[in-house]
């Protein structure tokens, strides 16, 4: 059982959560995740990044997205309740060291699981360029805490209501365009922005880095449900990853796989909001 | 194979045991191997391919009685060389074939701390029963004394009805093991190192104690509630259990021995690391290995549409590759989950497969197909990227390979397609990888296994390995063996 500490909404959709999870903070670095379960019996398993540790207080953070039935449920949660299963940390941490410049993109939620690379990076002695992105002005999450640490800062929304009017891989392109380039780029996001910003530094030749999260089960190699192709060889991301070179990563297959059980998910989907107006209904007679 | 029913089997049982229970002459060899060999009462396989209940139900007292009187108490007993924890079977049988249950159960508690899984998972067929007397007196194994049911019968009647001592645990000696994995080596080692009065912590990557017995095999072959409650007198010997717990990840080995003060520790992680055929197409939505697959079903009970979140794959004709316990227990749960059609792909013949004759019957029994001289080639996808058919080649018997089988040969130009829509890959398990990669120092085989010398000590000090990770997928009773030997050598280390 792992204590929720605090929670902050940070959008309409999106949560902030600190657990607690003594081990789990002590051994955690950058690029690692845990799996999370609501309930033992019944409840499934799912994969989320690590935004944050505190090991004094023995803290993880959490930032996840609302979108299926945990995810809901685990936004319902309130600061005393707790988690059923925290597994973690799981996962290759980033590799971390000087490049020189490091330009990282962080797309939506995405930039939850970039913060603590970008921490990484700069105390590698990185010089840092941080581009966030995000669908509209309130959803962009965590920019004091990425202006903080940026040499360079660009925020853009896809319809213009903050920063650039721009998808991320505009500014990413005119970066790695700049002489001398780039000598590395991260990008956390959803897939498709991923795959789109590999496509985008290819032709600069910059290595570009990308975190896969993929449906998983156990986390630990056992279930294969995670794997992809990279290279033409398949990979397990909760093992061998979660990251990999971007410009080797098969996302078409990758995207396919993430719609495996798209139909049951929608179902449970649907079921937990009727349910939740059914409550909400329930409340309002009494 | 005809089905008869459990109640037929009981009244043929009781009424063939007064008989001989009425004669006041001891019987002769002869006699006791006339008497009927007891068929394992089943549920109806058209009743239990929709549900996840048990299949085999369990002797009657009187089945269990008449099929221990079949035992002719050799006196050399070649069945015991054939048990890997040497159990002395004839001593059992003979206190069950006198009615004294508990008495057996003692017997068999003596050299296995897990007899209600052993007797049902065990493959007596290549074990104790392959040298049973009584089988090649009547010149098929499958007439030998079916020990393993007899087995399983004591021990659930000891279960049920609460009887057998809780083990005694000794004086606490401030010494403390650390068990990694929860599966049946794991439980045989925190059993006997506990006993002595060391304290024993066991961790546990899931959320569920049990390993392999719980997330592997299927409900219907292995009752969870069995397994919980071996568990159960662990813990209530004063086993420590740590779940959501994964030793090189949230904890290093050795910091369990340099900074927690554990003074010795067991890997007994097992061979979750499943193989793939690599093959085109292995990667499109729709192939599951069968660990995830069996995950699902069991664990997560995937099965329970109504209930659990966790989404298992609806298909209507599915494709399992491979031929063992594995292959079985997935095809099985495929048909419970409501596919169309189970073809089961076997590059060799059945003769070959590495699974237990009475698994591949029920398969049989549930509607499965079976496919064999048959491999995968590649797997096509639609427009989705999800599996859509099959490429399979036609294979013939060659000349015997290393393993003494003889060596599949594929037969070119035989390629044909079948159409499916998922494809569960049940090839077999490596072991699994985590802890050697994250254990300095720790050697292994250029498989993956973990090296032990023959006291079941690993290459590091205070550190002991058993199981699937040190045998490669291998079985629940050889895990216990290994278990058995590597907690005997950290009792003596403790001295």
């Amino acid at each position: 059982m792992n204590k929720i500490l605090a929670r902050t909404q940070l959008s309409d959709d999106v949560y902030m959560m600190r657990l607690d999870a003594p081990y789990i903070a002590r051994e955690r670095l950058p690029g690692q995740f845990v799996i999370l379960q609501l309930d033992n019996e019944f409840g499934e398993r799912i994969p989320l990044t690590i935004a944050d540790a505190d090991p004094a207080e023995g803290s993880v953070t959490i930032i996840f997205q609302a979108v299926g039935k945990t995810t809901h449920n685990l936004a319902d949660k309130r600061v005393g309740e707790s988690v059923q299963s925290v597994l973690g940390p799981l996962g290759q941490p980033t590799h971390i060291e000087k490049f020189g410049t490091v330009v990282c993109v962080g797309g939506g939620i995405g930039v939850a699981p970039l913060h603590p690379i970008v921490k990484g990076m700069k105390a590698a002695g990185n010089r840092i360029i941080v581009i966030v992105g995000a669908r509209t002005r309130n959803l962009v999450i965590m920019e004091e805490q990425m202006r903080a640490l940026a040499d360079e800062f660009i925020v853009c929304t896809d319809d213009g209501s903050y920063g650039r009017k721009a998808l991320v891989t505009e500014p990413l392109k005119e970066v790695c365009g700049r002489i001398p380039k780039p000598d590395m780029a991260v990008a956390i996001g959803p897939p498709i922005m991923m795959k789109f910003c590999a496509e985008a530094t290819r032709p600069f030749g910059v290595p570009t880095v990308v975190s896969l999260n993929t449906i998983m089960i156990d986390g630990t190699g056992m279930c294969g449900g995670c794997r992809v192709t990279v290279g033409g060889q398949t990979k397990f991301v909760c093992v061998d990853g979660p990251e990999f070179d971007g410009h080797k990563v098969d996302f078409e297959n990758m995207m396919q796989r993430l719609k495996a059980y798209r139909k049951q998910e929608d179902h449970a989907h649907t079921q937990c909001h009727l349910d939740a107006e059914i409550r909400a209904k329930e409340q309002g007679t009494r | 194979m005809s089905h008869s029913t459990p109640e037929t089997l009981a009244v043929l049982a009781r009424q063939e045991l007064e008989g001989l229970l009425k004669r006041d002459t001891p019987l002769t060899p002869k006699e006791r191997i006339a008497i009927t060999a007891q068929e394992m009462p089943t549920q109806d396989p058209e009743v239990r391919r929709r549900n996840v209940q048990e299949v085999a139900l369990g002797y009657t007292p009187e089945q269990a009685r008449l099929e221990s009187m079949r035992c002719l108490q050799c006196r050399n007993a070649p069945c015991v060389q054939g048990c890997p924890v040497r159990i002395d079977i004839p001593g059992f049988l003979k206190a069950a074939a006198e009615g004294d249950f508990q008495g057996a159960c003692n017997v068999i508690k003596k050299n296995s701390l897990l007899p209600a899984v052993c007797g049902r998972v065990c493959p007596q067929e290549t074990q104790c029963q392959e040298h049973c007397t009584v089988g090649k007196a009547l010149k098929s194994v499958d007439k030998a004394v079916s020990i393993g049911r007899v087995e399983r019968y004591v021990a659930d009647l000891e279960r049920e009805t609460g009887g057998g001592a809780a083990p005694t645990v000794k004086p606490a000696t401030g010494k403390k093991v650390a068990v990694i994995g929860t599966g049946p080596a794991s439980i045989t080692v925190a059993a006997d190192v506990r006993r002595e009065g060391h304290e024993v912590v066991m961790f546990e990557a899931f959320h569920k104690p049990g390993g392999v017995l719980v997330y592997g095999i299927p409900e219907f072959r292995l009752p969870k509630a069995i397994v919980q409650k071996e568990i159960d007198t662990l813990t209530g010997m004063g086993v420590q259990l740590q779940t959501n717990f994964v030793i090189g990840r949230t904890r290093k080995l050795k910091a369990l021995i340099e900074e927690d003060g554990f003074d010795a520790v067991f890997i007994g992680t097992g061979a979750g690391l499943p193989k793939f055929m690599n093959i085109e197409g292995e990667n499109l939505v729709g192939v599951f290995s069968a660990n995830e697959y069996l995950t699902r079903a069991n664990l997560m009970k995937a099965y329970d549409f109504g209930r659990a979140d966790t989404p298992i794959y609806r298909s209507g004709r599915v494709a399992v590759l491979g031929g063992g316990n594995v292959a079985m227990d997935a095809a099985r749960t495929a048909v419970r989950l409501g596919a169309g059609e189970v073809h089961v792909i076997y590059r060799r013949t059945e003769i070959e497969m590495p699974a237990r004759i009475e698994e591949i019957a029920h398969a049989k029994e549930e509607g499965v197909i079976f496919h064999l001289l048959e491999n995968a080639k590649r797997l096509i996808g639609d427009e989705n990227g999800c599996v859509k058919a099959i490429e399979c080649l036609r294979y013939e018997l060659g000349e015997p390979d290393s393993s003494g089988r003889r060596r599949p040969v594929e037969i070119k130009g035989s390629e044909f397609i079948r159409d499916i829509d998922a494809v569960i890959v049940a090839i077999g398990n490596d072991s699994n990888p985590l802890i050697p990669r994250t254990t300095e120092g720790l050697q292994t085989t250029k498989w993956g296994n973990v090296i032990v010398d023959d006291t079941g000590k690993t290459s590091l000090d205070r550190v002991y390995a058993g199981g699937d990770i040190v045998l490669g997928a291998a079985t629940v009773i050889l895990a216990m063996g290994e278990g058995r030997r590597a907690a005997a050598s950290i009792n003596e280390r403790l001295k």
